[in-house]
């Protein structure tokens, strides 16, 4: 096979969480390849709400993870003159009962402890936040800090950005068949469906593929599919304000039950369509529409907001998060394939992790300090469970 | 022969006619503003997928009309933007 060029690094996935390894690397000086079997934001990305999230951390490395991230989103719109839709709503995570409620209390002081703005509301305060909220609801939290963006956007305009310094090639519908590796381990190229690239650094950034990527270098990642669906409504005047969740929705993201949950996220978009989750399904890459699913998701909504049971539904969606075995992302060099960075296995919160995942990557390569511990993230903690 | 009211005039229709077959026969060429812009929209696809040809139809906002038939005593209103900025004012205000 031809050798098509030596770059300093190729990053595999074009997706969000690639866009911002590329974007960070890109300014830091680095000569980059981006590669994708599909095209720009195809999988995961394409397949979420866009969620930039602090309210469903639990305190600890995720949640200093994301309030790192929610910061540099800002400056990555900033520095890329287009908003990409982003829009500080802030969220609202609601309890059915005063039970949850209690819960929902402790766990909101817990964050704030950490560094979450969170406030205490009651169904006065809840229904001036959300009108249209269900009068039964006995109140939640309020997170403003919270936000959302197009995803898809937010990537092909980091991608087109950092094209722009003339530092980057982008292969889209492009597949990676290997990872090269010397007689020591050390990582010296890749084999694409477009020729075979010289470089000293792999950063895999395929998501919910992420695994197989690894593979392809001779290590193990354990990250698997978790399949969720979308509801679309019609576009509707402004109706539902925040992102809005109930309280079971962290029990669910948390949960390592492989069965169906479902929890009601409901949402607005800037078009009007009101967008409604959340599934998690542990099905491997089944694609297959399942209407029980989108049938529970519905019932959910209609129960927090009543006045979406007239309102007709477009479409679904649906895709995989990319979750692993304590949920935590994958984020740093894999001592075990040197020159293989990992930057995948978000699950749902790709979009919100993606900025500082870009961050610390780029920090790692350039040999300066992370500005977050990245042990608790290494490629490495598996190989103690496994064993 | 099926009688509907478009936007408070009665017509007489032929039974089996969508509710666009309806309309463009009584001259209509469009019958929804947008909800960006207020620009006219009428059939265009004609088969249910662009979502192009919506119309009130019986109180109900975003009905598409090239795939719904006529029933005696439709009532066919022009639509505005979504359709549902005066169904859902004064819901959730008590």
């Amino acid at each position: 096979m031809m050798m098509k060029s030596s770059r300093d690094a190729v990053v595999v996935g074009a997706g969000v969480v690639g866009a911002a390894c590329v974007h960070y690397l890109v300014r830091a000086g680095f000569d980059v390849t981006v590669i994708d079997r599909g095209s720009v934001g195809a999988g995961t990305t394409g397949a979420g709400e866009g969620n930039i999230l602090v309210s469903d951390k639990i305190p600890g490395p995720e949640l200093d993870l994301a309030l790192l991230s929610r910061q540099l989103w800002f400056d990555l719109i900033d520095e890329l003159g287009q908003s990409a839709e982003l829009d500080p709503k802030g969220g609202i995570v609601i309890a059915h009962d005063d039970e949850t409620l209690s819960h929902l209390r402790r766990f909101a002081a817990e964050q704030r402890d950490a560094g979450v703005i969170a406030h205490d509301v009651d169904p006065l305060q809840l229904r001036d936040l959300e009108p249209h909220v269900a009068a039964d609801i006995p109140g939640g939290i309020h997170y403003p800090q919270d936000m959302q963006t197009q995803p898809m956007l937010a990537a092909a305009h980091l991608i087109s950005n950092a094209q722009r310094s003339g530092r980057l090639e982008v292969l889209t519908e492009t597949e990676v068949l290997g990872i090269t590796r010397d007689e020591s381990g050390v990582v010296t190229g890749v084999n694409t469906t477009a020729g075979s690239i010289a470089t000293p650094i792999v950063v895999n950034a395929a998501g919910t593929w992420g695994g197989q990527i690894a593979a392809l270098a001779g290590v193990d990642l354990p990250i698997w599919p978790r399949r969720g669906f979308i509801l679309v409504t019609e576009p509707l005047p402004a109706t539902v304000h925040h992102k809005v969740y109930a309280a079971d929705y962290v029990a669910n993201v948390a949960s390592d039950d492989s069965g169906l949950e479902t929890s009601a996220v409901i949402e607005g978009t800037r078009g009007g369509t009101v967008l409604i989750g959340a599934s998690r399904e542990r099905v491997g890459f089944d694609s297959t529409l399942d209407h029980e699913v989108l049938a529970r998701l519905a019932q959910q909504a209609i129960a927090v907001f009543p006045v979406l049971g007239d309102v007709s539904l477009l479409r679904s969606y649906g895709g995989f998060r990319p979750y692993t075995p304590d949920h935590l992302p994958v984020i740093g060099p894999d001592p075990r394939a040197p020159g293989l960075v990992h930057a995948c296995g978000h699950e749902g919160a790709g979009v919100g992790l993606s900025a500082a995942t870009g961050h610390l990557i780029a920090q790692v390569l350039t040999d300066r300090t992370p500005d977050l511990p990245l042990d608790v993230f290494s490629p490495d903690r598996f190989e103690a469970v496994h064993a | 022969m099926p009688e509907i009211t478009v936007d408070g005039e009665r017509r007489q229709v032929d039974g089996g006619m969508t509710i666009a077959a309806a309309l463009i026969s009584g001259g209509e060429r469009s019958w929804r503003d947008t909800r960006n812009g207020d620009r006219p929209r009428g059939m265009f696809c004609g088969i249910g997928v662009c979502f192009d040809c919506l119309v009130m139809l019986n109180g109900t906002p975003n009905v598409r009309a090239c795939i719904t038939l006529v029933e005696d005593g439709d009532v066919v209103t022009r639509q505005s933007g979504t359709g549902w900025t005066e169904l859902l004012e004064g819901v959730g205000d008590e």
